[in-house]
């Protein structure tokens, strides 16, 4: 693999230019299909399970406080309080100063602590920066780090630039005795074409990612079925060539539980039953959690209860 | 690059297997016997009865009169007085509004369509109801369109209606086959004396109430069930001006033999051995996909299934590796699951049918690879399955199979490809995946096959004409073309 990153921006032309071609219609089809597949009562009960505990619990904005980040962790620790049946989420996302927060209020739970870093979301900045944002998160304790790549740099055709980039963070990650694992995100609503998005993929994974993710939840599009099920097939084709398993979050625009069933039906389907875990495979979301906490309420008792009987946060 | 070797992972997960989730029967009113439809009305039959099996179960759904030579002549004459007394004469637009009528109800029935279909075909809901009911929907509502426009056809400035079609449709797609044949024959101006096939007479006779429902007037549809004799008594009846004919090229032939001399048109849909072409270059996930849907689509009971795979031998390996793959998730079963992706096959017969040349194909020394998957004990069901090694010279490669098997062959060059693609008796569809959209284009010219799809399969659309080359028969059904077969131009 440091053969291949040793590849400058030709050579990784060549190499990511040489993978199959998408067909958009085909790949497009092929996701709704996915998306008609019924899922009901023990398959369902056991779905909304594992998306709860899949899921990166996120708050991403300016007006975050502490007492916005304490009360999101005690959410993700006992998503409902009198239910002691259900899971925890499998981490809290937040941006890099909330990670001592977060870390502190999580403590002995399990749940784990994610922080966006380098210039999220638009990784516009210079890489030092980046390294040093990644660096802080990393030492206040974060056990993930979600980046982006550098789109502009990916568009332009600068794929050296970009690998660099990312192996240059995930060394960041293992930085002074600890170890997060590396989310990367290739903001898929801004690479626009299926075949950018298949080559990002093979980019992120060849330059060091333990998992690729789809969007940063700020620009629109942000997670579709269809960018998913392209990347459920990349880190499946990766592992079979490298024997490296990579794990995949689709991030931004998952609301429903219905919705939450379909990504795992995806997942089941086309990277298979390894990927059904929340090591393999995430949600970054934040109106989905009490979505699926209404349908396991519905499941279990056979009534729809309302809003109020899920916590805002 | 991205070579996909096998792993050892099946998609059968113990983490999250999919429940049961079937579709209710309860929408369906079976009765326990049906008459034939005659001028409107359902009456006795006077040849007997038979029985229609659900291929899944092998229960009786329900018994159905046997039309003789006495009920064609009773069905061919109301046909007769209505086309001379109202259908002929009714200005076109008066036509489209039953028509389009007709189609709306499709819509409001699709549910009782679809489950009658999977339950009497063997074809899973997700496709009765996916794909079979809204296309014949959308025939009728396409055809109806027409009915006031054929002068504006380019087939001259009025064309007239030929008379009565008699019209005789196959067992794999009941409804959506009925709609080819009944939409177009009643926009242009004709009425119809319809048989269904043996084993799946009954969403035809829904389509009897659906005709009721619709006040159509007495006569211009008429639905006789019953065997092989019944369609040759329809097909050779004096008083029908034309035939339509959709099924095998031997009953073809015959009826093309049974024809000639007299004054009736003929329209003749036949069997097909269509090639799917995969090139290096091609979009290989999707192709895998388009194979699948290729193939195993109906339980490749389908005129034109890529039965034969031709696959650039530079990829082949990787091709076939990611079929297989792909295959193991697929999910056979009950087919009013609506997880099921492959149901039953349609008749013991057929089964048997598909036996006997897969077992030829293993005698021949082609090797045979089926997806592991369980077949339920009862009902008629084929695992889906491939063959690999397989020359031109096999049978396999040559004759329809008319199930879920899929013959791989490889070829080295674009001329190849279309050497061997081209080099069978049949005509009527070809598939070409390549991201080159100039390969497409020089493909498409020298594909001697009614219809070339490029990067998809099995994709059908009633604006689109559909028919063969060679011995896939001739006429076209769908479009503007599809008119002419209908039509004294």
């Amino acid at each position: 693999m440091t053969a291949q990153l040793a590849l400058d921006d030709a050579g990784l032309r060549r190499l990511l230019h040489g993978l199959p071609p998408v067909d958009q219609v085909g790949a497009d089809a092929r996701a709704a299909r996915l998306g008609t597949r019924s899922i009901k009562t023990t398959a369902k009960a056991a779905a909304l399970d594992l998306a709860v505990r899949m899921v990166d619990l996120t708050t991403l904005e300016g007006a975050d406080t502490p007492g916005k980040v304490r009360a999101l962790c005690a959410k993700g620790v006992h998503p409902e309080p009198g239910l002691p049946d259900c899971p925890s989420v499998a981490a809290i996302c937040v941006y890099g100063d909330m990670v001592g927060t977060a870390k502190a209020a999580l403590a002995g739970s399990g749940v784990k602590v994610a922080a966006v870093a380098t210039a999220f979301p638009s990784g516009r900045a210079p890489l030092a920066v980046k390294l040093a944002d990644t660096a802080a998160a990393v030492e206040a304790g974060a056990d993930e780090i979600d980046m982006v790549i550098d789109r502009g740099a990916f568009l332009a055709g600068r794929y050296a630039a970009v690998a660099e980039e990312i192996a240059a963070v995930k060394a960041a990650c293992s930085s002074g005795g600890h170890d997060a694992h590396l989310k990367v995100i290739l903001e898929t609503g801004e690479l626009a074409t299926y075949d950018n998005v298949k080559r990002a993929s093979w980019l992120a994974m060849l330059a060091g990612a333990d998992f690729i993710k789809t969007s940063t939840g700020k620009v629109s599009p942000a997670a579709t079925l269809p960018v998913t099920l392209l990347m459920l097939e990349a880190v499946r084709d990766f592992r079979a060539q490298t024997g490296r398993q990579v794990g995949v979050k689709p991030a931004g625009g998952i609301r429903t539980a219905k919705d939450a069933i379909k990504y795992l039906v995806t997942v089941n389907e086309t990277a298979g039953p390894d990927w059904l875990d929340p090591d393999w495979f995430r949600f970054g979301a934040s109106s989905l959690l009490n979505d699926l906490l209404l349908q396991r309420r519905k499941l279990a008792t056979g009534v729809y209860s309302g809003p109020d009987y899920v916590t805002v946060d | 690059m991205a070579n996909a070797k096998s792993t050892a992972k099946t998609a059968v997960s113990g983490i999250f297997e999919y429940a049961p989730a079937p579709e209710s029967r309860s929408v369906v009113d079976l009765k326990a016997s049906y008459g034939l439809f005659i001028g409107g009305e359902f009456v006795e039959g006077s040849g007997g009865a038979f029985k229609s099996v659900n291929p899944a179960t092998e229960e009786v759904l329900a018994e159905v009169a046997m039309a003789d030579k006495s009920d064609v002549d009773r069905a061919v004459a109301a046909a007769r007085k209505a086309y001379d007394e109202v259908w002929s004469k009714m200005p076109g637009a008066e036509r489209a509004k039953y028509i389009f009528r007709i189609a709306r109800i499709i819509q409001e029935r699709a549910r009782e369509l679809a489950v009658l279909e999977s339950l009497d075909n063997g074809k899973p809901i997700r496709e009765s109801r996916d794909v079979d009911v809204p296309l014949a929907a959308a025939h009728f509502f396409y055809y109806a369109g027409w009915a006031d426009k054929l002068g504006y056809a380019n087939l001259g400035p009025d064309p007239r209606p030929l008379g009565v079609a008699g019209q005789v449709i196959p067992w794999n797609f009941p409804l959506l086959m009925l709609a080819w044949k009944v939409a177009p024959a009643l926009a242009c101006g004709n009425t119809v004396v319809l048989k269904p096939a043996e084993t799946t007479p009954l969403t035809a006779l829904l389509f009897a109430e659906i005709c009721q429902q619709a006040d159509l007037p007495p006569g211009v549809v008429n639905i006789l069930t019953g065997a092989g004799a019944t369609g040759a008594a329809v097909v050779a009846h004096a008083g029908v001006d034309k035939v339509a004919f959709t099924g095998s090229t031997e009953v073809g032939r015959m009826i093309a033999k049974q024809v000639a001399g007299t004054s009736k048109k003929v329209t003749l849909e036949l069997g097909g051995k269509a090639a799917n072409l995969v090139f290096e270059d091609a979009p290989l996930e999707q192709a895998v996909e388009g194979i699948v849907d290729g193939i195993f689509f109906n339980q490749g009971h389908v005129c034109c299934a890529g039965s034969r795979l031709l696959v650039q031998e530079s990829v082949a390996e990787e091709v076939v590796d990611r079929l297989r793959e792909r295959m193991k998730t697929l999910r056979v079963g009950d087919p009013l699951d609506k997880n099921t992706d492959i149901g039953a096959i349609n008749s013991a017969e057929q089964l048997a049918r598909i036996q006997t040349l897969t077992e030829a194909g293993e005698a021949e020394g082609a090797t045979r690879w089926s997806a592991p998957c369980e077949l339920p004990e009862r009902g008629f069901f084929f695992a889906p399955t491939i063959f690999t090694g397989v020359s031109q010279a096999h049978r396999i490669a040559r004759e329809e199979i008319f199930g879920p098997v899929l013959s791989v062959l490889t070829f080295r060059t674009p001329a190849e490809a279309v050497e061997k693609a081209n080099n069978t008796a049949y005509g009527l569809s070809a598939g070409v995946w390549t991201d080159k959209g100039s390969r497409i284009l020089w493909m498409a010219q020298r594909m001697r096959a009614g219809v070339v799809w490029a990067n998809t399969f099995n994709r059908f659309d009633p604006t689109s004409p559909f028919g063969g080359y060679k011995e896939s028969g001739y006429g076209r059904e769908g479009g503007r073309h599809g008119l002419e077969a209908y039509l004294d131009v």
